[in-house]
């Protein structure tokens, strides 16, 4: 107890002690500098900047004229596009967020018993797409339009199909292939902290278990390796939300901007068109908002479900 | 004996749980496989069978001729290809460095030093992982154009270098990691504070920065520079790639050169790399 008072009396300096702190540290103040300067200028400034910018009309040409709420309600009352672009999104994100997670932990956790040899190999197979850049344009290949695409062409040869099927014009399944291909991608940065994450832990810890009437892989899994890798999940979680609500490149490439009747629409690429096509910066600006708000409240959602594991 | 060895070893193991996660991983391991080895296939396919009914999966008779038509075509083309190979190279390494001297310099000084704002920051790194950059650029256009950065090589490799991941994942590696006792000693034996960092913490973090590397290589060899490039002589290979493949059915084969031949240089350094890669990624937990 008393330990504890004086560090708390320690960390919480006076003025003038606080002065003498930040003066001892000048040399940290100097190494965080080169570093923050960038961040402030390329990630700070931009999000306030954006906050401000979302109630103006602003077109780059002329000074930002101040319109209030407009944009906003414009967003939610005006602009079917922009309701198409939030349902696509959530699908993209409900599905590809959830699985790509789960299949991440899933696949780490079945080949952490592997011999390291094996595992490698395996994490690599695994890892690929979502490094390999371009590599998934491929997949337009494999759902191209004509009976040389692969799909089609294989399903004609089947005899399953009598025409080839549009499969990437056709808003039925749009959607759907750039999930695909989300997925396959999914095995990202979150996979390799899972990878990390079991290995670290102490096998000793998987005998007290059985000792005290652990049965089956999965209360082990439940009891014991989730708690452990807690701050693991904790860091994925955050990698898998930003990346699947933030989806833009995968539905432009494959499905393309503007796509059939807006079918792969999503946030980012609604801003990217009213950003940079039609220079409503304003505009854009709101949508950038919304989607940040959304990213923010999201994850701190998850934090705290996730915190709940294991109890 | 040999039986009760086993099952000890196996604990909470059963031979039909072991089945199905076999075939599991075997049927998601086909899926992410499938892709990449069609596109691999596709590379080395002569014109003639890009364009067969019904498509064949394998090549039959495999030929470098996507690959040396990439360098013709493009070599012949307004800005030689080597221009473009050079601009990705020369992006990709100038951020990368920068990117590991100045997010580990940071992240030493959040992990080992406390003074005032520590927290703040930190938390700050913490919560701009949970944003896509996306959303933030239109105002970094506009920042970007005030500081004249527009289409200049600058607007591809500065941003990049204040990635938070990099700092995030560097800074939770060398609070585990670097004890402080080691720091303490080097002040005694009167060391410079840079000369600590430079030649006691980054030798003791090279598998941090190898990760900060891949991550950076990630973004940086396939980057584009979006709006911020409209210079012919300033696009990278990405950009050179998209042109080829609109230009129509005539060149798809030199497409599928071109996706290989980008997606060697990432893998391999992941290869080289991963062992350390995933003991820097053992400490990338976010605490409550």
């Amino acid at each position: 107890m008393a330990v504890e008072n004086t560090i708390k009396e320690k960390a919480r300096p006076k003025k003038k002690g606080l002065w003498k702190e930040i003066k001892k540290n000048n040399i940290a103040y100097l190494f965080l500098a080169p570093y923050f300067i960038l961040f402030f200028i390329f990630t700070v400034l931009p999000v306030l900047v954006s906050l401000a910018l979302s109630f103006t009309y602003f077109n780059i040409l002329e000074p930002p004229k101040w319109t209030f709420l407009d944009n906003y309600l414009r967003m939610f009352l005006e602009d079917p596009d922009f309701l198409q672009a939030v349902k696509n999104t959530f699908v993209y994100a409900v599905i590809v967020g959830p699985v790509g997670y789960l299949i991440s932990l899933m696949v780490a956790w079945f080949i952490n018993e592997l011999n390291t040899k094996v595992r490698a190999v395996v994490i690599l197979l695994f890892y690929a797409p979502s490094i390999s850049g371009t590599v998934y344009l491929v997949w337009k290949l494999m759902f191209s339009s004509d009976s040389y695409g692969y799909l089609n062409g294989t399903l004609l040869k089947l005899g399953v199909i009598s025409r080839a099927i549009h499969w990437l014009q056709d808003p039925k399944y749009i959607l759907g292939i750039v999930i695909i291909v989300g997925l396959w991608m999914s095995l990202g940065t979150s996979f390799l902290a899972f990878v990390a994450g079991l290995q670290g832990i102490d096998k000793s810890m998987y005998e007290a278990g059985a000792v005290d009437g652990i049965k089956n892989r999965w209360q082990e899994l439940w009891y014991i390796t989730l708690p452990t890798m807690k701050p693991q999940l904790m860091f994925g979680a955050v990698m898998s939300i930003t990346a699947a609500l933030g989806v833009s490149d995968i539905a432009t490439n494959i499905a393309g901007l503007p796509s059939v009747q807006n079918a792969g629409l999503t946030i980012v690429n609604h801003l990217i068109d009213y950003g940079w096509m039609r220079f409503e910066m304003g505009y854009a600006s709101a949508i950038a908002t919304v989607l940040f708000v959304l990213m923010v409240i999201l994850n701190k959602f998850v934090q705290r479900l996730l915190r709940k594991i294991g109890s | 004996m040999k039986k009760r060895f086993r099952i000890k070893k196996r604990l909470n193991r059963s031979v039909g749980g072991d089945v199905g996660v076999y075939i599991f991983i075997i049927l998601l391991g086909l899926f992410m496989a499938f892709p990449i080895v069609y596109a691999i296939s596709n590379a080395f396919k002569p014109f003639h069978e890009l364009f067969i009914f019904p498509p064949r999966f394998f090549v039959k008779e495999p030929t470098f001729e996507n690959f040396s038509d990439m360098f013709n075509v493009m070599s012949s083309s307004w800005v030689p290809f080597s221009r473009n190979i050079f601009n990705t190279f020369f992006v990709t390494a100038l951020g990368t460095v920068f990117h590991i001297f100045a997010a580990s310099l940071a992240a030493y000084a959040l992990a080992k030093f406390k003074f005032p704002g520590n927290k703040v920051i930190f938390e700050i790194i913490v919560l701009s992982l949970m944003f896509a950059a996306s959303v933030t650029d239109i105002p970094r256009f506009i920042i970007m154009s005030k500081l004249d950065m527009i289409d200049s090589y600058r607007a591809m490799y500065i941003p990049p270098i204040q990635a938070p991941l990099g700092l995030y994942l560097m800074k939770q590696f060398m609070e585990t990691l670097i004890p402080d006792s080691l720091l303490e000693a080097a002040r005694i034996d009167g060391k410079s504070e840079f000369g600590i960092f430079w030649s006691i913490v980054m030798p003791l973090v090279k598998p941090a920065w190898l990760t900060l590397t891949i991550l950076s290589i990630q973004s940086l060899w396939n980057t584009t520079g979006g709006a911020y490039i409209y210079s012919e002589e300033l696009k990278t290979i990405p950009v050179a790639m998209n042109q080829i493949i609109a230009s129509g059915i005539a060149r798809a084969g030199v497409g599928a050169a071109v996706s290989v031949f980008m997606m060697v240089v990432p893998v391999v350094v992941f290869i080289v790399s991963q062992n350390q890669i995933i003991e820097t990624m053992a400490t990338s937990g976010m605490k409550e």
